[in-house]
């Protein structure tokens, strides 16, 4: 709750992606589509890219390491292609993990970092200056920027998980009986004049996760996909979403499935 | 303000020589430059005519010579893109300002000669509001308009 | 302690086009913390831009210019490989450069 946002206070309603791609028809009448292409693809996201290479090389935390030997998913150390194929599961820890979890574990495993640490920290002080562990996940995600987005399932752990992902997606709770779905599981809804993508769809779900992570322009800082999730559990009066938690690695696991296929456009930038 | 460029340039060459020379350290005494240079009076001008006059001008003419590229709608006013070109002849200096900003002056740039005069940058409007594309030219100062309007987002941070 | 600027100098026909992204807070002096506390002001005043030692364009910015601001440009007069050289001096005295060769 620290970054209540006043002007939400009424709209109880949650933004996934604020930037989901219109149809040619719509992005004529769309009245913000011309701010949207100035700001083009300038992104300050860069600033963050280049801080997280530099994080990733840097031998840094009590052990004096670098993180070059992380497995991401695609063997120690390959960074290129490995968010697009991400959640996945991982032998060595059991379990399913999205990029955040995974580059805990790193953190933890290779650096000597403790994890309470990391997390007590994860978005930074979470208004205006983001973590070191955003400035990670903007350098990974880059890295898959312009590849397809290809999320396996060939265990039953990751099936687990999609289908955990699904029913919280769609599961009420909370002081206003609201779910994820609540929003996103309908074509053509907006809050004021963002369009909210139908995230049940292959074409919705694809706008979304392939723009998130993003530079937060109301913010000025780089976000990511767990922020963003987090985001929409405060927007709906729901108990935080522990980060790197099963649920919010089924969650990301539904909707990376959900936008297999499309190409990866994030780190975008959003209003 | 033909001062204030010339100490510009001096701080220029002064700065690149210590970058080459000289580590952060000496850096530190670049306060005492910046408050030398910095335009205060022109900075904290409430109405885009106090900053006009703050640069020593009495009337600026509008101009169809200046275009100023804004997006009719911004999604966010801490981030607005604002491109200004100009086509007047001997352009000098390009400011951007914002009428409804507690200061009106975003930014001012210095054109010396072999660089075009077009300027992109991304400043921050408050509040739906005219924004200024101020042109100094050997002639004198010449000036153009357009409304932004700004939108309060659909949710949260 | 400052983060590395993003710059781009790009050589097309006889112009170079620079881009560069400017890691910075920009602080208004206008803002509350979640605290409640007012933020001082905290922003960039001067930005001087070089090339083969000679000024292509010198700002000066005020508060409201956005929070790791964007600055673009042309200029005429380089060639691919000399260096662009990007210097800001902000309200608290704090400085940067960064450089860049012209591609």
């Amino acid at each position: 709750m620290v970054y209540f946002s006043k002007r939400c206070a009424m709209a109880i309603l949650l933004a996934w992606g604020a930037v989901a791609p219109l149809s040619a028809a719509e992005a004529v009448a769309d009245p913000l589509s011309q701010y949207r292409e100035m700001l083009g693809g300038d992104n300050p996201a860069d600033l963050w890219v280049s801080r997280g290479e530099a994080l990733w090389t840097e031998p840094r935390g009590p052990r004096k390491a670098t993180l070059v030997q992380c497995d991401l998913g695609l063997g120690a150390g390959v960074v290129k292609g490995a968010y697009a194929r991400l959640p996945r599961y991982f032998s060595e820890t059991g379990a399913v993990e999205d990029l955040e979890s995974r580059l805990v574990s790193c953190m933890v495993q290779f650096q000597g970092f403790k994890r309470e640490e990391i997390l007590a920290s994860r978005f930074g002080d979470g208004e205006r200056h983001s973590s070191d562990l955003e400035a990670l996940v903007a350098y990974v995600v880059t890295a898959s920027k312009g590849e397809r987005m290809a999320v396996p399932q060939n265990t039953s752990q990751e099936k687990r998980a999609y289908s955990m992902g699904k029913a919280i997606f769609f599961y009420r709770a909370g002081t206003h009986d609201f779910s994820c779905a609540t929003c996103h599981s309908a074509d053509n809804k907006r809050i004021r004049l963002q369009a909210l993508p139908n995230l049940t769809t292959p074409t919705g779900a694809q706008a979304a996760y392939t723009t998130w992570p993003a530079y937060r322009v109301s913010q000025g800082e780089f976000r990511t996909m767990e922020w963003r999730l987090n985001d929409c559990f405060r927007q709906q009066r729901l108990p935080d979403l522990k980060y790197g938690s099963p649920a919010a690695i089924a969650l990301t696991e539904y909707l990376a499935r959900n936008a297999n296929g499309a190409v990866l456009a994030a780190p975008a930038i959003k209003r | 303000m033909q001062i204030t460029r010339r100490k510009l340039l001096r701080l220029g060459s002064a700065l690149s020589v210590l970058c080459i020379t000289a580590g952060s350290a000496l850096f530190r005494t670049g306060s005492a430059w910046a408050s030398d240079i910095w335009n205060k009076n022109a900075f904290s001008a409430k109405a885009v005519d106090e900053v006009l006059k703050a640069f020593g001008g009495t009337h600026a003419q509008p101009s169809s010579e200046i275009t100023l590229t804004v997006p009719e709608i911004a999604e966010n006013g801490a981030v607005v893109p604002v491109i200004i070109e100009s086509k007047l002849l001997n352009t000098r200096a390009i400011h951007i300002l914002v009428e409804k900003n507690p200061f009106a002056l975003s930014a001012t740039f210095d054109i010396p000669p072999g660089t075009d005069p077009y300027i992109g940058a991304r400043i921050k409007i408050g509040s739906t509001s005219n924004v200024y594309a101020l042109v100094r030219t050997d002639s004198g100062f010449f000036i153009t308009q357009k409304e932004v309007k700004v939108t309060l987002g659909g949710c949260g941070g | 302690m400052s983060y590395p600027m993003k710059i781009r100098a790009t050589l097309s026909g006889d112009k170079v086009e620079v881009k560069a992204l400017i890691a910075h807070e920009m602080e208004t002096g206008f803002r509350k913390d979640t605290a409640g506390t007012l933020v001082p002001a905290h922003y960039i005043q001067l930005v001087t831009i070089q090339c083969n030692g000679k000024s292509v364009l010198s700002a000066q910015w005020g508060p409201s210019v956005s929070k790791n601001p964007f600055l673009t440009f042309r200029f005429s007069g380089a060639k691919k490989g000399e260096k662009l050289n990007i210097t800001w001096q902000d309200n608290l005295g704090e400085t940067r450069s960064d450089e860049v060769a012209i591609t």
